[in-house]
């Protein structure tokens, strides 16, 4: 058996967890600051905007995959003007996988982060205006500490979707084996070719990540505050 | 100048939860207690949140200490960060996350730390909370994290103070622990004090003055004895609880001796001279419950024309831990003829010990005696 283990390719389930991880900061930052525009503010546009944040849940990765491909091509303007600042086309790297994987896990945070942002009791927000504080302060030290339960499930939760990506990091990223090939796109190579015993151990570790993710976030939100 | 001036407009349409409504006031407020009175739904909390910024009036302005916190017609509205008032929710809205000790110090995070932490102790010690300074809200009683709440508002030394209220779910003991606290708070910080409820007894307790809402508006506003004796409409009488509220036609009017006579359907009262009536007018009375006296029949048989001696019999009898209101109904009163089903007339609130001496709970037949002084005739006509 450690022979077996041995002879294994673990770059895939490495690159996995690599680009998940970025992804999930990604997502983070951008979607905690669109779930809070959600939130709290009302303006034109915002369905339009909670919509497009949407889109990804109901489209096609493959779909997804191929807008994302047109908009950031290497003859695209925005593919030109990132080969121009970073030296290196984005299609076709690990970056772009992590591109891929970001796209595919933030609806999920933006959602759960609003809804979170919006459980929490105005009144107690209200007040911390009344004893002078500013929206900076009453976001950082009201409303995001009485939903961080919530916000970090979320979090971990949009870790795995980043994890289990499939069809928009085989459109953008590619698969190309030790360097765009990540477990899950792994796990598809290997069943085409016939490679039984890799895809089994991936499937089952993959499954086991994804386990151990849903049974800590379901205990995250049990324990709800205070 | 008063120190809190304000008028208000603001029109809220009609929703799918709730019908359409008008806040429509205007109040000025010198320092003290200002009790906002009046049933739920009525704008009194509209009016605080108003104040405190959280809504945005359509018209009107604010002045706190001459200075603009709202105007609409220049468009300026401060934030709620920069109008320097405290509110204590009706929740009592302390940070869950935060200890006693750092919900107060939340207010005056600018201070320096040394500051800081002396206005925190001398919050915590003046609303004897210095033992529950680590506790987490979660872990306070009721009335601890009401005195917790009441603490943060005035540690930032606020200009207004804006309670809702403030004693709803509290129980009796502590309810009269507020009422001690308040009057320290007064007599500490000379401020105006806004307190809403739709408690009449917590209203009348703890006011200097009282303004009557309804339906958005302030319909009478003054002392709360002037507004006890004297409400303006029967739907105020009817807020502060009276119950005793009759229509008549007015059947002699007698400016010499002071005096009018008054005829219901039920029997005729004497009251001071109404100036300005004429025979034949419809007019409204109210006499609060506790005011309407029970003479034994044996004691005055000879002069019951006097003092608007009625005979009644006492039908029911409702037993509360201070008091018991005795149901009342007029003898000898025809209720069948026009189809008045109510099966009492009036009521009258004696005291217990009243309610043993008297032996009422044998004796039924009674004469009541309506005193002039108590008797209100409301200036308005209206049902």
């Amino acid at each position: 058996m450690p022979d077996v283990l041995r002879q294994i390719d673990w770059f895939p389930l490495w690159l996995s967890l690599r680009v998940a991880s970025f992804a999930t900061i990604v997502s983070l930052a951008v979607g905690l600051t669109l779930a809070y525009v959600l939130a709290r503010y009302r303006f034109r546009g915002r369905e339009l905007l909670d919509s497009l944040v949407s889109l990804p849940i109901v489209l096609p990765p493959t779909v997804l995959g191929y807008y994302l491909l047109v908009l950031l091509g290497r003859n695209t303007p925005l593919g030109r003007t990132f080969e121009g600042v970073f030296g290196f086309p984005l299609v076709f790297t690990w970056q772009a996988a992590v591109l891929a994987a970001t796209f595919h896990s933030i609806p999920l945070l933006v959602k759960s982060a609003r809804a979170a942002l919006e459980s929490v009791d105005h009144t107690i927000e209200n007040a911390a205006r009344t004893l002078g504080a500013s929206e900076w302060r009453v976001f950082f030290q009201v409303t995001l500490p009485l939903s961080r339960r919530s916000i970090l499930a979320a979090t971990i939760f949009a870790f795995a979707r980043a994890l289990g990506d499939f069809g928009v990091t085989i459109m953008i990223a590619g698969n190309i084996p030790g360097r765009t090939q990540t477990a899950a796109v792994a796990i598809y190579d290997a069943v085409q070719s016939g490679n039984t015993l890799l895809a089994n151990l991936m499937v089952l570790i993959i499954s086991l990540i994804a386990v151990g993710i849903l049974y800590w976030t379901n205990r995250l939100q049990e324990g709800l505050y205070p | 100048m008063a120190l809190l001036e304000l008028t208000l407009c603001k029109s809220f349409l009609p929703s799918a939860s709730a019908p359409g409504f008008n806040l429509d006031i205007s109040l000025s407020c010198e320092a003290g207690v200002t009790v906002l009175f009046g049933a739920s739904g009525s704008g009194k909390t509209l009016t605080l949140d108003s104040l405190a910024g959280f809504l945005r009036p359509e018209q009107g302005r604010i002045l706190l200490n001459n200075e603009i916190l709202f105007d609409a017609e220049s468009g300026l509205c401060q934030p709620p960060q920069r109008r320097g008032i405290g509110y204590v929710f009706q929740n009592y809205a302390l940070f869950p996350h935060m200890t006693v000790g750092q919900n107060l110090a939340f207010g005056i995070a600018r201070l320096p730390t040394l500051e800081r932490h002396r206005k925190v102790h001398e919050m915590l010690e003046l609303f004897g909370l210095t033992a529950l300074a680590t506790r987490k809200p979660h872990e306070l009683s009721g009335g601890e994290k009401q005195r917790a709440s009441i603490a943060r508002a005035l540690i930032t030394e606020p200009r207004l103070l804006l309670l809702d209220e403030p004693v709803r779910g509290l129980d009796y003991p502590l309810r009269l622990d507020f009422y001690e606290v308040l009057r320290n708070i007064r007599q500490k910080y000379q401020i105006p004090i806004l307190l809403v409820t739709h408690d009449v007894q917590e209203g009348f307790t703890l006011a200097e003055r009282v303004a009557v809402y309804e339906a958005g508006r302030i319909v009478q506003i003054g002392a709360p004895d002037e507004i006890c004796l004297r409400p303006r409409s029967t739907a105020v009488a009817r807020l502060l609880g009276i119950s005793n509220i009759f229509s008549g036609t007015v059947e002699e009017l007698d400016p010499m001796s002071d005096c009018t006579r008054i005829r219901t359907s039920l029997f005729s009262i004497t009251v001071p001279y109404l100036p300005g009536r004429l025979r034949g007018d419809t007019v409204w009375f109210c006499i609060p419950q506790e005011h309407v006296l029970l003479v034994h029949p044996s004691m005055s048989k000879s002069d019951q024309s006097r003092e608007n001696r009625i005979p009644v019999q006492v039908v029911e009898e409702i037993v509360t831990p201070n008091t018991v209101r005795l149901l009342l109904r007029v003898q000898g009163a025809n209720t069948t003829s026009n189809g008045n089903a109510a099966s009492f007339h009036m009521e009258s609130e004696v005291s217990r010990l009243v309610y043993k001496k008297m032996g009422l709970a044998k004796q039924k037949d009674w004469l009541v005696a309506l005193p002039k002084a108590f008797i209100h005739v409301f200036g308005e006509q209206e049902g």
